[in-house]
C-alpha cells in the first residue's frame, strides 16, 4: 500500500510525519520510505540510513553523428523544447533543455542521432534500522526533478507499506511523486499561508483521484479556518500535532518525533489505523 | 535597477513573511511573487488586480477514439508513460508531440494548454506581479520567467530602483528561473539540520549561476548551537550572515491579521532585525 505525504506549503511537517510514521510502524510490518523531495531530501538526516547501493539518474539526450547528418533540420523542427538547433554545417544540442522524449533519434531519416545518458542526479538506498530506505537527489544546478522522482518511485515495493515524502508545491514534481498512491496525507498548519496552500494541495490530489486526509501540525491558537474547511469539504482530520517548542527542538537536532518522544508512536499508529479504515470503507473524500 | 530574490532551499523558513516586511520597508520598487504554484505573498499585500492575463504553455496530446486502431505504437514509444489503454493522461504528458508524429493513422492531435494566469496588481506597498499556475501543471519555470520579465519592464518604465522577488522552495526549475541574472539572493534559513542541509544546496545553486548571496537566520534561538554552525559555515564560504531573527509568535499573529510583521509589531525584536536587514540589503544593492 502506497501512502504519500504532501503539503502544498513547504515546512509544514511532511518530513516529520513521513519519518515518524515509518519509525512507528517498522516493528509491526515491513515499511519502505521513499524520499521523493529530490531537490532537498531531508529524511536521511532523521533516519540515518546505511546506504548500500546507488544508481545515477540519467536522461537520454541526443548525440549526432556528423558523418551521417545531412543537416535537413527535421530534428530541430520536431523538438518541442528547443533543445536542438541546426545551422548549415552543424547541429547544436542544448542538453539542459532536453526532456528526453526520444522523438529526434527515432524520426531522424538518416539514423544519425543516437542517445547518450546525461547524469542529472542519483538514487540511493539502504537500511535505516529496519526501514527500507530510498532517496533521490538531483545535482546542484539541475532543473529537472521528475526523472529522479520517477526513478525513486520505480523502487517502490507495494507488498508492504510504502511511505512517500513528497516535495512542496502543486506542480509537476508533486504530481510525479503522488500519482499511483492509494492514499495521500496532507500536512498543514493553522495559519493563513498553511490554509491557502492546503486548498491548492487538496485540488491537486482530487485531480489525481486519490483519497486524502489531513494532518494539522503546530495546532493551537485562534485560527480555525483549516478545521472549518475540512468539515465543509468532508475531509477527515486524521492527526493533530500541538505547537510545542520541545518538538521543534527535537526536529532542529534531526531527531524524528516518534523516536525522540516514544510515547507519540501510539498517535502515529492511530493515524495509520485511520488511513486503513478509510481505505477499507472505500470512502476518503474522493470527489466533492 | 537591482533585483533581489529571496530563496531558502527548505520550505517554510519564513521567505514570504520577510518579503512582506521588505515590501513595507523598501521604497521605489516593484514586487514579484515567483512562487507560482503555492503563492502566499498576496495574503500579506492584499493586491487589487489591475490586469489578468492567460498563460498558455506547452501542449497536451489527445487521441481521437474514432480514428485510433489501438495498434499500441504510441504507448510503446512514449518516454513519459503518459498513454495507457489508448488514452492520454494529461498530468503525465510532457507535450513532446512524439506520439502525434508516429501515429500511423493520424489519430493524435496536440492541444494548446492553458497552464495558468498572471496578474499585475496594486498593493498598498506598490505594484505586484504575481501568477497562479494551474493545478498539477508543468512549466512553472517559464511562468516564473514571465513574471520576472514583466516586473523588469515595469521597473524600467517607472524608473524603479529595486525589484523584490519572493522565490519558491527547492533548487530545481522554478528556483533557477527565479535566480538567474538577479543582482543578489537573500537566503532565509532556520537553525535545523534540514535547514542547514538545504541552505548548503541553495548556496551551491547561487554559486553555479554566479549570483552573490546573503544569509538570514530565522528563529535563530530555536537551536543556538546550529545557528553558530550556520555562521561558521557561511564564514568559510565567504557569505555574510546579515540578520538573526528570534522566534516570536508575533510573526504568526501578523500573518493572521494579514499584515507584514514590521507593520504589526513595529518596535519588537523581529521588526528591528528585519529593518537592519533591509538597510544592509539596500546598501549592498546600491553599491554593486
Amino acid at each position: 500500500m502506497i501512502i504519500s505525504v504532501a503539503s502544498g506549503k513547504g515546512g509544514t511537517g511532511k518530513t516529520l510525519v513521513a519519518t515518524s510514521l515509518a519509525f512507528s510502524l517498522k516493528d509491526r510490518q515491513p515499511v519502505q520510505l521513499l524520499d521523493c523531495d529530490v531537490e532537498e531530501p531531508n529524511d536521511h538526516i532523521f533516519l540515518k540510513p546505511v546506504i548500500t547501493q546507488k544508481e545515477v539518474v540519467c536522461i537520454q539526450v541526443p548525440k549526432v553523428d556528423e558523418e551521417k547528418c545531412t543537416h535537413c533540420g527535421l530534428c530541430a523542427e520536431i523538438c518541442a523544447y528547443n533543445a536542438i538547433a541546426v545551422v548549415p554545417d552543424r547541429v547544436m544540442i542544448f542538453p539542459e533543455l532536453c526532456h528526453g522524449c526520444g522523438a529526434c533519434s527515432y524520426l531522424c531519416p538518416e539514423k544519425a542521432i543516437s542517445e547518450e545518458g546525461r547524469e542529472t542526479g542519483v538514487v540511493e538506498w539502504g537500511d535505516a534500522d529496519g526501514i527500507d530506505f530510498v532517496q533521490g537527489r538531483i545535482n546542484v544546478g539541475e532543473a529537472m526533478a521528475p526523472p529522479a522522482i520517477r526513478q525513486v518511485r520505480e523502487r517502490a515495493n507495494a507488498d508492504g507499506v510504502v511511505i512517500i515524502d513528497v516535495p512542496p508545491g502543486t506542480s509537476c514534481p508533486v504530481v510525479e511523486a503522488i500519482k499511483g498512491s492509494h492514499f495521500c496525507l496532507l500536512v498543514t498548519e493553522p495559519t493563513p499561508f498553511g490554509f491557502n496552500d492546503l486548498v491548492l494541495a487538496v485540488e491537486t490530489v482530487r485531480e489525481l483521484n486519490i483519497p486524502l486526509g489531513v494532518v494539522i501540525n503546530r495546532a493551537g491558537g485562534e485560527y480555525h479556518k483549516v478545521e472549518d474547511y475540512c468539515r465543509k469539504e468532508n475531509i477527515p482530520i486524521l492527526l493533530t500535532i500541538p505547537l510545542d517548542t520541545g518538538i521543534a527542538r527535537l526536529y532542529s537536532r534531526g531527531v524524528t518525533l516518534a523516536e525522540g518522544m516514544p510515547e507519540t508512536q501510539e498517535m502515529f499508529i492511530l493515524l495509520w489505523d485511520g488511513i486503513r479504515k478509510i481505505l477499507d470503507e472505500g470512502t476518503g473524500s474522493l470527489k466533492r | 535597477m537591482k533585483e533581489l530574490v529571496v530563496l531558502s532551499g527548505k520550505g517554510g523558513t519564513g521567505k514570504t513573511s520577510i518579503v512582506g516586511s521588505l515590501a513595507a520597508l523598501a521604497e521605489d520598487k516593484i514586487l514579484a511573487d515567483c512562487d507560482v504554484d503555492a503563492a502566499d505573498l498576496h495574503l500579506l499585500l492584499e493586491p487589487v488586480v489591475r490586469q489578468k492575463n492567460e498563460f498558455w504553455s506547452g501542449q497536451v496530446a489527445v487521441i481521437d477514439e474514432e480514428k485510433c486502431t489501438q495498434c499500441g505504437l504510441c504507448q510503446e514509444l512514449c518516454h513519459f508513460e503518459a498513454i495507457e489503454d489508448f488514452t492520454v493522461a494529461p498530468v503525465s504528458c510532457e507535450g513532446c508531440g512524439f506520439c502525434r508524429r508516429i501515429c500511423p493513422v493520424e489519430a493524435i492531435t496536440m492541444k494548446e494548454n492553458l497552464s495558468g494566469h498572471w496578474f499585475i496588481s496594486d498593493t498598498r506597498y506598490g505594484p505586484l506581479v504575481h501568477a497562479r499556475l494551474g493545478i498539477a501543471q508543468e512549466n512553472s519555470g517559464k511562468l516564473v520567467a514571465l513574471v520576472r520579465q514583466q516586473a523588469r519592464e515595469m521597473a524600467e518604465k517607472q524608473g524603479a530602483a529595486f525589484i523584490i522577488s519572493d522565490g519558491p522552495p527547492g533548487i530545481g526549475c522554478p528556483v533557477i528561473s527565479s535566480l538567474s541574472g538577479a543582482s543578489l539572493a537573500l537566503l532565509v534559513t532556520e537553525p535545523t539540520l534540514s535547514g542547514i542541509h538545504d541552505l548548503e544546496r541553495v548556496i551551491g545553486v547561487c554559486r553555479h549561476f554566479g549570483v552573490p548571496a546573503l544569509v538570514c537566520i530565522n528563529k535563530y534561538d530555536i537551536n543556538e548551537e546550529n545557528s553558530c554552525q550556520i555562521e561558521d559555515y557561511c564564514r568559510e564560504q565567504g557569505i555574510e550572515v546579515a540578520a538573526r531573527i528570534p522566534f516570536d509568535n508575533i510573526v504568526t499573529e501578523a500573518m493572521v491579521k494579514g499584515l507584514p510583521v514590521v507593520q504589526y509589531g513595529s518596535d519588537g525584536p523581529v521588526s528591528r532585525q528585519i529593518k537592519l536587514l533591509w538597510q544592509n540589503i539596500a546598501g549592498r544593492l546600491s553599491t554593486n
